[in-house]
């Protein structure tokens, strides 16, 4: 990821704090040079629009209140073509209604973040209340053919971490990045240390004249160069399929080469997307896989295995899409089970289970929502598959 | 210190998540140490029942809630009725007197403690302070936390101008949790005696 310096850095939080995760989920998008904030408040993700709301007009951006969540997604469009580093955040029913406008940011290849931190659902379900129910939704909520990118904190000092880097991701491959938090990582206060300085990967502009540009003409890499409107260039915007100019052209040879390079250039590129935290999985026989909340009660879990001589370890998901199946698969061979707690019915350990190939079992943990797991939950699933 | 949970319970407009709020930032910022702070609130902003949780420790922290506090603080006798069940074996009940006139039946094993907030709230100035007069006696009583941090983090956090009456609060606070603690010595001596 890129080292630049962020062009703007007065104004911005810096030390260490203590903080709440949607608190820190806002300081992070500012320092990572987010001047564009549009939403709709919903609990549990509210305070993060509180806070851009106070914070905006300070560092000289905006903060628009629109009348929903589908006007929201399409404001952050709207600005990252005007040339702003642009979000929006919001929980379970408002990332239902942005899942159209999600959509046409992947097709038009805006970068932009969208945060959800998630609650108990379907529906209204459990407005204050913890749930992971939304990551499949992450993944195919739009419809038709993509990649996306979706990272998952497990901590107040993540979710400022990963916030920072959604952004230079969502640059780096013209594409919105999703930030799946939960309600409890949003809401909990913990140390937040926010550093001098963040990365900062620059918007890719075009190193050439307005004659020669076509907006979705794609380098060598899959990934074109972004003029914003306003900058002399010709551009021309639209969710239809689209030939190199942005103009529309609905046939199969033009689906086949946009579509395919919109998946290819995230497929081609997992290496640098995708981080994991692994702690004693070399040697392990039962692997916790997890993200989130999750992921801390299990990685407690797995140090009470451990002490009973089990040999447990924790494979941690930060980015959860694009799936780390290589890696899954390459553990799968040395082990003898995955133990996969989420709060939702089992969505990633279908994932986890995909990428073993049979190669070692796999054991879903299932929490409906509304609360955590006891590390005893999952402690009794490890021995059992240590067996 | 291990895991040290702490649960603080009452109703909203009390302070209730701002005590909590000055304990994890005592602990974090000044005492470097590690805490988590998680909250439940209804959807009123005052009078609804309200309560933050506290996870305290050296080391790291993984399970960020409350499972089963060693230590509550209850400033209503709702809270007191719905959570005092919860504390653990060889925990510490701190309750306002005046708010909590009926505790639970004490038992060898659960220190139940009534400490006079609102009436030493009174006596500084105003019973808004009742939640700075319980977080003097939680750090007088449970040590968890250094009184320079409590004093440090309260300032940084009351509103502007009234930083004296919150301090004087939480001293009063302080000296009757020091007499509550010196009171339990002497009779757990005797008691061994």
């Amino acid at each position: 990821m890129g080292r630049k310096k962020s062009p703007v850095s007065e104004g911005i939080l810096k030390g260490e704090f203590f903080m709440s995760g949607d608190i820190a989920c806002a300081e992070g998008a500012l320092s990572a040079g987010c001047r564009f904030f549009a939403g709709y408040p919903i609990t549990p993700a509210t305070e993060i629009a509180e806070r851009m709301a106070e914070r905006m007009p300070q560092l000289g951006g905006v903060y628009i209140q629109m009348e929903d969540e589908i006007a929201s997604m399409n404001a952050v469009l709207g600005a990252s073509w005007g040339g702003l580093r642009a979000m929006t955040a919001t929980s379970g029913p408002g990332f239902s209604l942005m899942m159209e406008n999600l959509g046409l940011g992947i097709m038009t290849e805006t970068p932009c973040v969208l945060v959800n931190v998630q609650r108990g659902g379907p529906s209204t379900g459990l407005p204050t209340l913890v749930g992971q129910g939304d990551m499949m939704q992450a993944r195919w909520g739009t419809h038709g053919v993509y990649e996306i990118i979706a990272l998952s904190p497990s901590s107040p000092q993540e979710f400022f971490d990963l916030t920072v880097r959604a952004f230079n991701l969502a640059e780096k491959y013209r594409i919105p990045v999703l930030v799946m938090a939960d309600e409890v990582v949003g809401h909990m206060t913990e140390r937040v240390v926010i550093p001098e300085e963040v990365p900062y990967f620059p918007r890719r502009k075009p190193n050439f004249p307005p004659g020669d540009y076509s907006s979705f003409q794609p380098g060598e890499d899959l990934i074109p160069p972004m003029a914003n409107a306003g900058e002399g260039y010709h551009i021309h915007v639209t969710g239809l399929t689209h030939d190199e100019r942005g103009y529309p052209v609905t046939d199969e040879i033009t689906q086949e080469r946009l579509v395919r390079r919109l998946v290819e250039k995230i497929r081609g590129y997992k290496k640098d997307i995708i981080i994991l935290e692994e702690k004693g999985v070399e040697g392990a026989e039962v692997v916790v896989c997890s993200y989130g909340i999750s992921a801390r009660v299990g990685l407690w879990a797995v140090e009470l295995a451990r002490r009973e001589g089990i040999k447990a370890g924790m494979l941690r998901l930060l980015t959860v899409w694009p799936f780390p199946q290589e890696r899954i698969r390459e553990v799968a061979s040395k082990v003898k089970a995955f133990v996969v707690p989420e709060i939702n019915y089992g969505q990633i350990a279908l994932e986890v289970e995909r990428s073993t190939g049979g190669r070692a079992e796999v054991i879903p943990i299932s929490h409906m929502g509304g609360g955590l797991y006891e590390p005893e939950d999952i402690l009794k699933a490890i021995r059992k598959a240590a067996r | 210190m291990k895991r040290l949970e702490v649960k603080l319970a009452g109703f909203g407009g009390q302070g209730i998540i701002l005590a909590g709020q000055i304990i994890g930032q005592a602990a974090v910022l000044f005492d470097q140490k590690n805490a988590v702070l998680t909250q439940s609130y209804g959807p009123e902003s005052r009078g609804g029942a309200c309560s933050a949780d506290l996870v305290i420790s050296e080391e790291e922290i993984l399970h960020p809630l409350v499972i089963k506090p060693q230590v509550m603080v209850v400033m209503s006798q709702e809270a007191h009725d719905r959570y005092a069940s919860e504390l653990a074996e060889g925990g510490m009940l701190l309750a306002d007197a005046d708010l909590v006139p009926l505790l639970a039946r004490r038992t060898k094993k659960r220190a139940l403690l009534a400490i006079p907030a609102t009436r030493l709230a009174e006596e500084v100035g105003r019973r808004i302070v009742a939640n700075m007069v319980m977080l003097g006696s939680f750090t007088a009583l449970t040590g968890a936390i250094s009184v320079e941090a409590m004093k440090r983090s309260i300032l940084s956090l009351v509103p502007k101008g009234t930083e004296g009456l919150n301090l004087q609060a939480f001293e009063r606070g302080y000296e009757c949790g020091k007499r509550l603690a010196a009171d339990r010595r002497e009779r757990s001596i005797e008691a061994e005696a």
